[in-house]
């Protein structure tokens, strides 16, 4: 495990749950799983001191440093990091704005392909985290599983016999399991059906919110399926209400979707992709909720096969890379939301209508 | 009749049937009505502190809610009052010390008060121990900070002494973490009920 104090390198390739591929792609960017756990001798972070919180990143650094198959793994003290780097790792789903926004000793240990990453003094003491390309709750399952497995013979974790792994906030309690699907949706925006399939879920115990969780907006069509509770149903239980119970259908929905679209109005929903990819492709200047607006309808047109030059991990890697911090990390310097416009507007322009079409790296 | 949640009067008389209790009545204004019905939030948190308001108004006096206020965890200090605030607990220990509040809280958030996942191959014996070991550190920490550095040594030593005291063998299948499992899906022990030594 190497510790790290320059992120730059992440602006310049991409992780690997960004590639666009696996099962159900089309629709399911990624799927990922997330832990909570807690250290049994220590309090929640909320009464943790100065000293607590420095000793917890110390106890699990030392711990992780002998994890099998670590030995790659980045280790970065956020404490260090600049604002613009952290805001990198938000973008990149790598960290939440939360650890990034906070005070104190905190850190991020992730693998290289940016599959797994694990948040130590986030709101809980440990977040672990793995996510995969497509539809895929097994793989994602068995990896974060062992990881788990791992940690737990070296650390002790705050346990109840009744009330399960124990955590800061009671929502999360229990498994301290999270499954998150961040589905694109564009054909169930369009056709006016997204509220109704929403709704329908709300009775089932799952949570429905924009591209970077918690109070963000639904941005560029992308909607994050998670299950509500935690406790009293097994980690198999919540994988499977999820994954085969839950997005399955919104597939199917957003299929159907696609299909009326396709059916309906062929040459308006043609025409309505080919003027986005061409503002994205020459405009000047450029605003992060237009690329996103745009970029959107552009990997519905490709997906129903209505583009054809685009790759769909190319559109993937745009939405990441368009970001502001992304962008400035690119240009090594700050820019302002002006200057930024403008390179997003070159950046686009360079990766969709000239020679590099396929390959951001 | 006023609202539950503020002073305007209550023109709403919805019917809860699905409280753990049997239904139970809301008197409500317009505001807070249309909330209630609406209340699937996109943030835990804030539906979190709804859930909490929602149970205390419908338990429990004013009174009764304001001794529960008051009341502190011995391991962290946290008053319940800060975590109906925060939506936060301060330590494990709260868990056993709030217990009885917690609970209802529990089945509305997630309809169940039983884990039924994964466990720890080894874990600590009791909450006890458990809330033993933050109230050592703590002391040890103080005693650093004091500079009495033979108090904090002897209690480095304790607390190394706790450890395998309280941690089995991974592939031990014997011993207090499989004692814990076994209790699975029982009431808590005696232990777990008891305050920190």
């Amino acid at each position: 495990m190497k510790l790290q104090t320059d992120v730059s390198d992440l602006a310049h390739r991409s992780g690997e749950w960004l590639r666009g591929t696996g099962p159900e792609s089309d629709i399911v960017i990624s799927t990922r799983i997330r832990l909570a756990r807690n250290l049994a001798d220590f309090p929640f972070i909320r009464r943790c001191s100065d000293e607590d919180r420095l000793s917890i990143e110390r106890t699990v650094r030392s711990k992780m440093e002998s994890l099998r198959g670590w030995d790659e793994i980045c280790y970065i003290d956020l404490d260090q990091l600049s604002e613009i780097d952290r805001q990198l790792m938000v973008e990149r789903q790598l960290i939440s704005r939360e650890i990034a926004d906070a005070d104190g000793s905190r850190a991020v240990a992730i693998d290289p392909s940016e599959r797994s990453s694990v948040m130590i003094n986030e709101e809980d003491h440990l977040r672990i985290q793995v996510m995969h390309s497509g539809l895929d709750l097994d793989s994602a399952w068995n990896q974060i599983n062992d990881l788990d497995d791992q940690l737990e013979a070296k650390i002790l974790y705050a346990f109840h016999p009744q009330f399960g792994y124990l955590t800061a906030c009671p929502t999360n309690v229990g498994t301290g399991l999270r499954v998150s699907v961040m589905l694109h949706l564009p054909g169930l925006v369009i056709t006016g059906e997204i509220e109704k399939v929403f709704r329908s879920m709300q009775r089932i115990n799952v949570t429905v919110r924009g591209l970077y969780g918690e109070g963000s907006q639904y941005t560029g069509d992308f909607y994050q399926v998670s299950n509500q509770v935690t406790l009293g149903h097994s980690e198999e239980d919540l994988l499977k209400l999820i994954g085969v119970e839950v997005v399955p259908r919104i597939i199917e929905y957003e299929r159907k979707a696609r299909d009326f679209l396709v059916h309906q109005g062929q040459q308006d929903l043609h025409d309505d992709v080919s003027r986005a990819l061409g503002i994205l492709s020459t405009a000047k200047k450029i605003s992060s909720e237009e690329t996103m607006h745009y970029l959107s309808k552009v990997r519905m047109g490709v997906n129903l096969g209505l583009i054809s030059d685009v790759q769909t991990a190319t559109l993937n890697k745009l939405f990441i890379h368009t970001q502001p911090a992304h962008l400035q990390k690119l240009h090594g310097r700050v820019l302002t939301s002006s200057d930024r416009n403008i390179r997003r507007a070159s950046y686009l322009q360079r990766h969709l209508s000239g020679d590099d079409k396929s390959d951001l790296n | 009749m006023k609202c539950h949640y503020c002073e305007k009067p209550a023109t709403f008389h919805i019917t809860e049937l699905t409280g753990d209790d049997g239904p139970q009545v809301m008197h409500l204004c317009e505001l807070h009505a249309k909330q209630f019905l609406q209340k699937e939030s996109a943030s835990p948190t804030a539906s979190l502190a709804g859930v909490i308001a929602k149970q205390l108004q419908l338990g429990q006096t004013k009174e009764e809610i304001e001794q529960l206020d008051q009341k502190e965890c011995p391991v962290c200090g946290i008053s319940f009052f800060e975590f109906r605030n925060s939506g936060r607990l301060g330590c494990p220990y709260d868990y056993v010390h709030f217990e009885a509040d917690l609970k209802p809280l529990l089945i509305n958030i997630h309809d169940a008060t039983e884990h039924t996942g994964k466990r720890p191959r080894r874990a600590a014996a009791t909450a006890d121990a458990q809330a033993e070991m933050i109230q050592l550190r703590r002391d040890m920490e103080e005693a650093v900070e004091r500079e009495d550095y033979e108090l904090a040594s002897q209690i480095r030593d304790r607390l190394k002494e706790m450890e395998p005291a309280v941690i089995e063998d991974p592939g031990d299948t014997s011993g207090p973490a499989a004692e814990n499992q076994d209790d699975a899906g029982d009431e808590p022990t005696e232990n777990s009920t008891q305050g920190p030594s």
